[in-house]
């Protein structure tokens, strides 16, 4: 008895050194990675901003320099209706990014999963093309074709003439951001819904069929409701970067086309204002984490899909 | 006019001819088999009733009008896919409501239907249950309901037994029968298992190679084959090299087979004296035995025990006639101690009545 069970103890410690060797990187990744900043942040929020950037000091004894915590970045966050409607700007870009990059994503992922297997391959192959030069470089990129000499302002502004119109700048507009945000997160809606799409048993559709449905029904009642999951990850890896996003504002956006990005960036590189950019950077993080658990709680549906 | 008429259909892939001229009439109401080993053109046969497929040459009539401009969902013809497709997001009661809410049908009266269909595959309870919370046979069920609700005029069902285990699918099958009975839907079953389609079919088409063989009802198809191909692919059958002695004599005809002598056999039309072939007679209908009730039959010879196999309900002994050709007789084990009548190694007599067996034409 005692030898089998000595036998069994050591064998289960063997599987819990085994599982810390295989989950212990990642975790450490995670704490030194995440969490530390992630606290840091929490830390640096509660506290006065250096003189000349940076933290004020926690201790001080030097009369007129502030020290200790404080919950002013906080106050002043809500005390000014601008941050909420940053924010809320934010969320309407990242809403209308997610949506466009859906309406376009689609289509595409759908003609690519239903295409045969050999072609299948180079499509997507097309798709994360993009990926191999600088997301900055393609967003210039965009500066160009976007630009007043541009064909594309030229012909719109020609027919706008026509009309009587006035000429309208494409650059440096929520438009030309909305355009930037789209073409950079378009794969990221591309690939998982390829991912799902691919998956379905197209016996499927000819039972729809077989059952009276026709092309239209076949795709509502079908392949839509079981891409679901497909949606929501395309939907949560495009959302959550574009909310976060500063440098394609920065490079097609005008100055009134700032978002919480922007802010945030602001506050560290421009104004120095490290405690402010925390609290921003939390209140960022917090958004995030919600719109992450809503994803998850209406992706709880897709357990019939195993 | 029949209901269903296939007339001269063929489909081909290429060069290679899935289905070769097959023309086929099934009635209202018939519960009527495909069978046929894998790949003989089976379900690309119902995959054209269906409409998922159109042929290459002939046509398909359904009460006397041409399908090949109706597409599959303007077809009253529901299929049970072999894999069942069931649509995993949908509870039982969504799937097999999904034909009702594609015709529109109102409201209360999708209840009812649903209601009826579901009591009759006794899946009442399992309304709100999702297809992956179902057992295998569960899920053909929902299968069979979601085909029936609509009140089809055909159901085609594609091996929906295959992937049950053995004892499950013997239940489905009285099921099957009882359900085809109660709704009076005509059904088109495709299978390979010949078992199961003389158990099920009012009659059976056996297939080969794109081709129909036979058409005929199970006993006929079983007592009567027309070739060596059913004969073989039709339950077990002991095959004999032979040839007509004499064309017509009588009740009988009279073989020979080579090595072994005279045999009598039932008479058979179109029969010429000196015609090469094959008798073929089934292993239940070889007596086996040391008695003179088997030296009295008019077909019987002396034969050694090679082998036997003790199948519970029967025992299956080898037998070798003195030509050298290994015999398959069959004896039930209906009486105790019946089970080892006889020792490898023993001489005994095997015979079979005169009107027992059936030439086939090489
Ligand atoms: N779409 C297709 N393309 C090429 N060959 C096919 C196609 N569908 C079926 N076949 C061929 O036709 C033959 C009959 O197939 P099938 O009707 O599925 O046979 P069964 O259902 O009797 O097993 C097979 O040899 C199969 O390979
Ligand atoms: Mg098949």
């Amino acid at each position: 008895m005692a030898p089998e069970m000595s036998e069994k103890t050591q064998s289960s410690r063997a599987t819990r050194l085994a599982r810390w060797l295989v989950s212990g990187p990642p975790l450490l990744f995670l704490a030194v990675f995440f969490l530390l900043p992630s606290a840091i942040m929490v830390l640096a929020s509660f506290r006065y901003p250096g003189e000349f950037g940076g933290l004020a000091p926690l201790f001080s004894t030097v009369p007129g320099v502030l020290h200790g915590l404080t919950f002013e970045t906080y106050q002043f966050f809500f005390s000014d209706i601008i941050y909420v409607q940053v924010f809320l700007k934010s969320f309407l870009v990242a809403l209308a990014t997610t949506l466009i990059c859906l309406l376009l994503a689609y289509p595409l992922a759908l003609l690519i999963a239903r295409s045969p297997k050999k072609s299948r391959d180079l499509m997507v192959l097309l798709v994360i093309l993009p990926f191999a030069s600088n997301f900055l470089v393609r967003v210039y990129a965009w500066m160009i074709l976007l630009g007043p000499q541009a064909a594309l302002s030229q012909a719109i502004n020609a027919v706008l003439a026509l009309f009587g119109l006035t000429p309208v700048h494409l650059l440096f507009s929520p438009f030309a951001v909305l355009v930037g945000m789209v073409y950079v997160h378009l794969p990221f809606m591309v690939l998982p819904l390829y991912t799902n799409l691919e998956k379905h048993d197209p016996m499927l559709l000819d039972a729809a069929q077989d059952c009276g449905a026709n092309a239209w029904q076949r795709f509502w009642r079908i392949t839509f409701p079981l891409s679901m999951p497909g949606i929501l990850s395309g939907a949560a890896l495009v959302f959550i970067p574009v909310l976060g996003m500063f440098a394609i504002p920065d490079i097609l956006g005008g100055t009134g086309d700032m978002l919480i990005g922007n802010l945030i960036k602001e506050q560290f590189l421009g104004t120095r204002d490290w405690p402010f950019g925390s609290t921003l950077s939390i209140m960022l993080t917090l958004a995030v984490l919600a719109v992450a658990w809503l994803a998850a709680r209406l992706g709880r549906g897709g357990k019939y899909y195993a | 006019m029949a209901m269903l008429e296939i007339k001269n259909v063929t489909r081909r892939f290429g060069d290679f001819s899935a289905v070769e001229n097959v023309s086929l009439s099934i009635e209202s109401g018939e519960f009527f088999t495909l069978l046929g080993p894998s790949g003989c053109g089976k379900t690309t046969i119902l995959r054209m009733l269906a409409g998922f497929d159109l042929p290459d040459a002939g046509q398909i009539l359904l009460d006397g009008k041409d399908m090949v401009d109706t597409p599959p969902e303007k077809r009253p013809v529901r299929t049970v896919f072999q894999n069942y497709a069931l649509f995993p997001h949908m509870t039982v009661a969504q799937n097999v409501a999904f034909p009702l809410k594609m015709a529109r049908i109102p409201a209360a009266v999708q209840r009812k239907q649903l209601q009826e269909a579901l009591e009759q595959v006794h899946l009442t309870d399992k309304a709100a249950a999702y297809p992956h919370e179902l057992s295998g046979g569960q899920k053909q069920r929902v299968a069979l309901a979601r085909g029936l609700v609509s009140r089809p005029r055909l159901l085609l069902l594609d091996e929906p037994l295959g992937a049950l285990d053995a004892k499950l699918r013997e239940e489905m099958q009285v099921d099957l029968i009882n359900l085809q009975r109660d709704v009076g839907i005509t059904f088109v079953f495709v299978t390979h298992a010949q078992v199961e389609a003389l158990a099920l079919s009012h009659r059976i088409a056996v297939m080969r190679a794109g081709k129909v063989e036979q058409v005929d009802e199970p006993s006929r198809l079983y007592s009567a084959p027309c070739n060596r191909f059913v004969a073989d692919f039709i339950g077990h059958i002991n095959l004999l090299d032979a040839s007509v002695l004499q064309a017509a004599h009588g009740h009988h005809v009279h073989l020979d087979i080579a090595g072994l002598g005279e045999v009598l056999a039932p008479p058979h039309v179109g029969l010429a004296s000196g015609g090469k072939g094959y008798f073929a007679i089934r292993p239940e209908q070889v007596r086996i035995g040391v008695h003179e009730e088997v030296r009295e039959l008019k077909n019987h010879f002396s034969a050694t025990v090679q082998q036997f196999l003790y199948r519970g309900d029967v025992t299956v002994y080898k037998v070798r006639l003195d030509n050298g050709m290994v015999l398959e007789a069959l004896l039930p084990n209906a009486a105790p101690g019946r089970a080892r009548l006889f020792e490898v190694g023993d001489t005994v007599s095997v015979g079979w009545r005169h009107d027992a067996g059936v030439f086939l034409v090489a």
